[in-house]
């Protein structure tokens, strides 16, 4: 299939009304084509998480036009949707359920869409996200922080959707674990042929997994680029490179600037 | 031990290790060893094991009531009317000369019902109009929430006397009032907890996978508001008791000549200056049920609280 599987247009969400109004995601349209890693990078609070509720269908105010693989993502929870875009989160602490088991989490999108072999879809998924069939009848408590983003993954895989949105997957983990995750990430992909949507603050994580990558600030979109052409500093805004630069840890023309504001102030 | 682990069933005295094994089986396995931990937890606790051994001797003589009876709790016997504990009437006779050690122990049915009945009606009403308040919000959480606030705004004992009025006098409908007043502290702590998680990623996953509502609130939500709900009505439960026997002892719950200990209490105040046996022994008997109750509350808050890891 050509085209683009995801395209959004003039995407907006504001919370708050009145004098507190905010505009979270300000007019943002981009198309992500089929196969693709397309990264959305800014920080804290610049819309980026927004923009994943919003195309996943979990916050259903918003205005514009959204469509994921021909289908127009709807104003209202669309059951049918779950097959063909899953979400994975940033905290593996807070999204598995205390109470269940990796099993009962597993089989619950299985029920609800009554498809059936479920043990034979779970055991597959578990096999691919590298855990072993005993893992099944742990509790999240049992788990690491590593093993339980690799449920959270299998639960995102396991009703064989199309579109994943990865909402920093790693920032919680710790540095040893991010590795593994992001390659499982990629082998993934490979394997099951799907299409990402990564947002991240961390340019190592954009530039190891993304083809291209928007860059966000105050819901805005400022610049697309190929992950290539931010390598490469080609970027055509300073608050990009500026971003680039903070991520790769300490720079000194950073640091003379920030001292240059300090003596302003 | 490896062919153990494999079938998932316990082999003979094997049975500590299987409910402690690192590698686990199945569901009924993973079940069981949370208990079992949860039991461990619970029994290092003297007073939750005092409280735990009150209830449990309080649903024995409630079962075994006949046969831990002296006699007939009916019997009347005037010519051994008001008599004190002694080896023939362990703790003494009342006004018409039946036993009340034999009517203590016939009471406790009815003590046991009316606390369970009252559980049964209340927690899953409480918890059902919490959790969907709390996850649904905007109109159907203010409309569900003044109306705990309606039942709120009345003391829980005067609340029942107005329902035992309007519905009549007796047992069942002193059940049904204590329930009806004993819902709305339930809902309102169900629907705080709702709150707490109804933002959680777990839920956004599941809403994610296309569970509906129902499915979320019954499934996702109802399984973390459960243990703040049985240690809140297992902690009620002593004020159950009171209430109930409080409508007894205006003559407005069981009816006698049921041996109903707020009933006995109340026909026992008439002789306490004379004989005091009469109204102390139901009078203790409600004490020390209550506080039973009341330990095994505390001891659960222990053990399930969530937020106590």
């Amino acid at each position: 299939m050509s085209g683009p599987v995801i395209c959004v247009r003039d995407l907006r969400v504001s919370f708050g009304r009145g004098a507190s109004l905010i505009h979270a995601v300000d007019g943002v349209s981009f198309d992500v084509a089929e196969g693709e890693v397309f990264g959305l990078v800014g920080e804290s609070g610049c819309g980026k998480s927004t923009i994943l509720r919003a195309i996943s269908g979990l916050n259903t105010e918003w205005t514009g036009s959204a469509t994921i693989a021909g289908r127009p993502v709807a104003h209202r929870r669309d059951p049918t949707m779950a097959r063909i875009v899953q979400m994975v989160f940033q905290d593996p602490y807070g999204s598995l359920h205390p109470k269940h088991t990796v099993e009962t989490a597993l089989m619950e999108p299985i029920r609800i869409h009554g498809l059936d072999s479920g043990a034979r879809r779970i055991d597959r998924v578990l096999t691919e996200v590298g855990l072993s069939p005993a893992f099944r009848y742990r509790y999240p408590h049992q788990l690491s922080g590593g093993q339980r983003q690799r449920v959270a993954i299998a639960r995102a895989l396991i009703l064989e959707p199309r579109v994943l949105l990865l909402d920093e997957p790693t920032s919680a983990l710790d540095v040893s674990v991010q590795a593994e995750i992001l390659n499982l990430l990629s082998d993934i992909k490979r394997m099951e042929k799907l299409t990402y949507v990564l947002v991240s603050h961390d340019f190592g994580v954009i530039a190891h997994m993304c083809d291209r990558v928007a860059v966000m600030n105050h819901g805005m979109m400022l610049e697309e680029l190929t992950v290539e052409d931010l390598m490469e500093g080609r970027m055509r805004h300073d608050y990009t490179r500026d971003l680039y630069e903070a991520s790769a840890g300490y720079s000194r023309r950073l640091q003379t600037r920030a001292d240059e504001a300090d003596a302003a102030a | 031990m490896t062919a153990e682990v494999r079938t998932g069933a316990p082999a003979h005295g094997g049975l500590r290790a299987w409910l402690l094994a690192e590698t686990v089986t199945s569901p009924a396995q993973a079940r069981a060893q949370k208990l079992y931990l949860g039991w461990r937890r619970f029994a290092s606790n003297p007073l939750a094991l005092i409280g735990l051994g009150i209830v449990v001797m309080l649903i024995l003589l409630a079962i075994f009531a006949p046969l831990v009876a002296t006699y007939d709790p009916f019997a009347q016997s005037l010519e051994r009317r008001l008599l004190p504990p002694s080896g023939a009437h362990w703790l003494g006779t009342d006004e018409l000369g039946r036993d009340i050690w034999s009517r203590i122990a016939y009471g406790a049915r009815i003590t046991l019902m009316i606390v369970l009945l009252v559980a049964l009606i209340a927690a899953p009403l409480g918890l059902l109009i919490g959790t969907v308040a709390g996850y649904l919000g905007g109109w159907v959480d203010v409309a569900l929430m003044r109306l705990v606030d309606v039942f709120l705004s009345f003391p829980g004992l005067i609340l029942a006397l107005a329902f035992v009025a309007a519905l009549g006098s007796g047992l069942e409908n002193a059940i049904i009032a204590i329930a009806l007043t004993a819902w709305p502290p339930i809902a309102r702590l169900a629907r705080a907890e709702t709150l707490t998680v109804r933002r959680a990623d777990y839920i956004a996953a599941v809403r994610l996978a296309g569970a509906s509502d129902l499915r979320i609130i019954v499934r996702h939500i109802m399984p973390i508001c459960i243990p703040s709900v049985i240690i809140r009505i297992t902690l009620n439960m002593a004020g159950i008791i009171l209430t109930a026997a409080g409508l007894g002892f205006l003559g407005l719950g069981a009816q006698p000549p049921s041996p109903e200990w707020g009933a006995m209490l109340s026909t026992g105040r008439a002789y306490m200056l004379g004989s005091w046996w009469l109204a102390a022994m139901p009078g203790i008997a409600i004490l020390v049920v209550s506080l039973g109750f009341n330990l095994l509350g505390d001891a659960l808050r222990d053990v399930l609280d969530p937020r106590a890891s």
